[in-house]
């Protein structure tokens, strides 16, 4: 950007009151990526633009939907008839719902496949997982407005699950509802929650997950650390190119391809088989009839499964809900249960490799436990043991198996030698 | 506690198609949302047999024009509980008044067809038949202890149960799914009466989500813009990435 043009006069101009240049050069135009992304590299930029789509299709939704108990229901099917686009974008933000979710769980792999999360960026993958926290939570709360059977009795079981905790349970899901029941007033506070407080606090995760990861710089397929091999005259790592163009230009393909999928789902099959939006939820929100089978919608099914696998103890679920919490909690402790040497799954010994298969089986066996009622697998012969509650059980023990024997599968595997630079 | 209830309910039961429990196997519904003539004589049934109870109160009369169909035909030929065409096509009937007469009130219809399927639908409407048993005189297959009477008696013609062979003898004939056969005929032969159903359905399909064929028809330019960007953005790709070696 030259100063002798009237651009460059006003980006100067600007420069001397903000760092625009500096950060732009900082963030795209001098942030030396490793060059050898692949595939899964896609998936970090997918995600801040199901991001940002979310916000804006959210933006014209709250503009006709009515967080009324009686209302709400036929506030989304006017959406759905009477505002002009209303269908197009209601759709967008229904599919970017489960779409998030798509991406953010590959983008997760893609971190367990390459070791991401280690040293030095255990900052990032930290604030990763509370930008998953936050998303759940975000769908949660979303999930209830529609005010459909499914949103009720899902957010019905979900709240209830809180009234487990010893001794301050019931009183702290009354809290949460505002009432006995989820009601009008529970709809008003999810509604604030959705639109306002999650949304805030995710954007800002977002921004300091970016911000860590451009600190400490991008992670790759090989593992190692492009900094240690450095061009002595310009400081520029060798294997590191500008994210802008180079990674702009790849990123665009990646969002075309994204959005040809995204938009096979909006106007082909906006309910995907009842996976994105659920059959029973065109039925309007009514606390006295009790769906016959109630599931979460499928991102949340393999946590719903573990809480289901766990028995109940001194009468009390509580133990199920600790195993739900610390199933997503424990993504925490990852960087520290990992003692590798090597960071990259190409170099990783076979133990690493066998334990992240398992835990891959673990998670989408878990994920369809979830979907289904227990008894849908009939019960283990010559008892009363349910099959689907007995795979949920070796299935959670799978799962936790994963981070809890990390440190002595990763210390003790037979790592091939990385290389001294990125392979290409 | 009550979690444990919420709990024990959501797993103690098991996944049935619908709430409804019906277990008869579904006859695929034969429709078509490109068939103008058939969603017009499918409005024609809805608002002559369904609407006396049943109200579709998200829809307008006006977005009726979506079937090809001018506001001045919908007023001559379906507008029977509305003064202007623009207002939501509501049963004439009292909900209270409903409620009291079968137990419940009769659901409202607009996005029946989502909830239930039209596959559903088309079985639910095809499998009435007498049971003296019940208050109204009908059951229904897919539909066990139904509230609504069969309303299409008239065109169907009354079906009964047909008696199994060896019911209840322990050699699976108990397991068979039931059958039912036609004792008197009504207005429409069989055939034809399927074809109304089909035509019902497929109205309710439309009425379940009005902007559906506009949805696919967007999809199409849609998918053929993004492939056009398809072609520009990865040869720009290719074009940039010439240089790292």
């Amino acid at each position: 950007m030259s100063s002798n043009t009237k651009t460059g006069a006003l980006v100067q101009w600007i420069d001397e009151r903000f760092p625009l240049t500096s950060l732009w050069k900082e963030h795209l135009s001098e942030y030396y990526a490793p060059k050898n992304f692949n595939f899964w590299y896609y998936f970090g930029s997918l995600a801040l633009l199901v991001l940002v789509i979310q916000i804006l299709s959210g933006i014209f939704l709250t503009m006709h939907y009515k967080p009324d108990a009686s209302q709400a229901f036929g506030s989304v099917e006017y959406i759905m008839r009477d505002v002009p686009w209303g269908w197009l974008v209601r759709y967008i933000h229904s599919t970017g719902a489960s779409m998030f979710f798509v991406v953010v769980y590959l983008h997760m792999l893609r971190g367990l496949l390459y070791g991401s999360y280690r040293k030095p960026r255990e900052l990032v993958w930290i604030f990763g997982v509370l930008i998953y926290l936050c998303l759940m939570a975000e769908a949660f709360f979303g999930y209830l407005l529609p005010w459909g059977q499914m949103s009720y009795w899902g957010a019905q079981v979900i709240v209830n699950l809180f009234s487990a905790v010893p001794f301050i349970g019931e009183d702290l899901s009354i809290w949460i509802r505002g009432d006995y029941v989820v009601s009008d007033a529970t709809l008003n506070r999810f509604f604030a929650f959705h639109v306002i407080a999650i949304p805030l606090v995710l954007v800002g995760l977002v921004a300091a997950h970016i911000i860590a990861l451009h600190e400490v710089g991008s992670n790759n397929p090989d593992g190692v650390d492009i900094k240690k091999n450095k061009d002595p005259k310009t400081g520029i790592p060798l294997d590191g190119i500008p994210f802008h163009p180079y990674y702009t230009v790849k990123d665009i393909v990646g969002v075309v391809v994204f959005l040809m999928v995204f938009s096979i789902i909006v106007f082909f099959m906006p309910e995907l088989g009842g996976y994105f939006l659920e059959y029973n939820n065109f039925i309007p929100a009514d606390p006295l009839k009790t769906p016959a089978h109630i599931a979460p919608v499928w991102y949340f099914t393999p946590y719903y499964a573990m809480l289901r696998a766990v028995p109940a103890m001194f009468g009390s679920q509580f133990p199920g809900v600790v195993v739900m919490g610390a199933a997503v909690l424990i993504f925490f402790a990852l960087p520290w249960l990992d003692r590798g040497k090597v960071k990259s799954i190409r170099y990783r010994g076979p133990r690493y490799k066998a334990a992240l298969a398992g835990f891959i089986v673990s998670f989408v066996i878990l994920g369809w436990l979830g979907v289904e009622p227990t008894d849908f697998l009939g019960k283990v012969p010559g008892t009363s043991l349910e099959v689907a509650t007995l795979l949920a059980r070796v299935f959670t023990l799978a799962y936790f198996a994963f981070f809890v024997l990390m440190p002595w599968f990763t210390a003790n595997d037979t790592e091939k030698p990385e290389p001294q630079r990125v392979t290409w | 506690m009550r979690i444990l209830k919420t709990l024990v309910l959501a797993a103690a039961f098991p996944v049935v198609a619908f709430a409804a429990g019906g277990h008869v196997a579904l006859d695929r519904a034969p429709i078509d949302n490109h068939d103008t003539a058939s969603l017009q004589r499918g409005a024609k049934l809805f608002v002559n047999y369904c609407m006396g109870c049943h109200g579709a109160q998200y829809m307008r009369y006006n977005r009726l024009t979506d079937l090809g169909i001018t506001e001045q035909q919908i007023k001559d030929n379906l507008m029977f509980n509305a003064d202007k065409v623009g207002e939501p096509m509501l049963s004439s009937m009292d909900a209270k008044a409903a409620a009291k007469w079968f137990g419940a009130q009769p659901p409202d219809l607009s996005v029946v067809a989502r909830s239930r399927g039209a596959d559903w639908l088309y079985t639910y409407l095809r499998t009435y038949y007498r049971d003296d048993s019940r208050a109204t005189g009908w059951n229904n297959l897919a539909f066990p202890n139904v509230g609504m009477p069969h309303v299409l008696w008239e065109l169907q013609g009354t079906q009964e149960l047909e008696a199994r062979e060896g019911s209840g003898d322990g050699h699976g004939a108990s397991h068979a799914a039931p059958s039912l056969k036609l004792v008197s005929a009504g207005a429409m032969p069989p055939k034809q009466y399927d074809a109304a159903v089909a035509d019902l359905v497929n109205f309710l399909v439309y009425l379940g989500e009005p902007a559906r064929t506009h949805r696919v028809q967007l999809g199409m330019l849609v998918l053929l813009f993004l492939g056009v960007l398809f072609v520009v953005a990865y040869p720009l790709k290719k074009e940039f990435w010439k240089d790292i070696h």
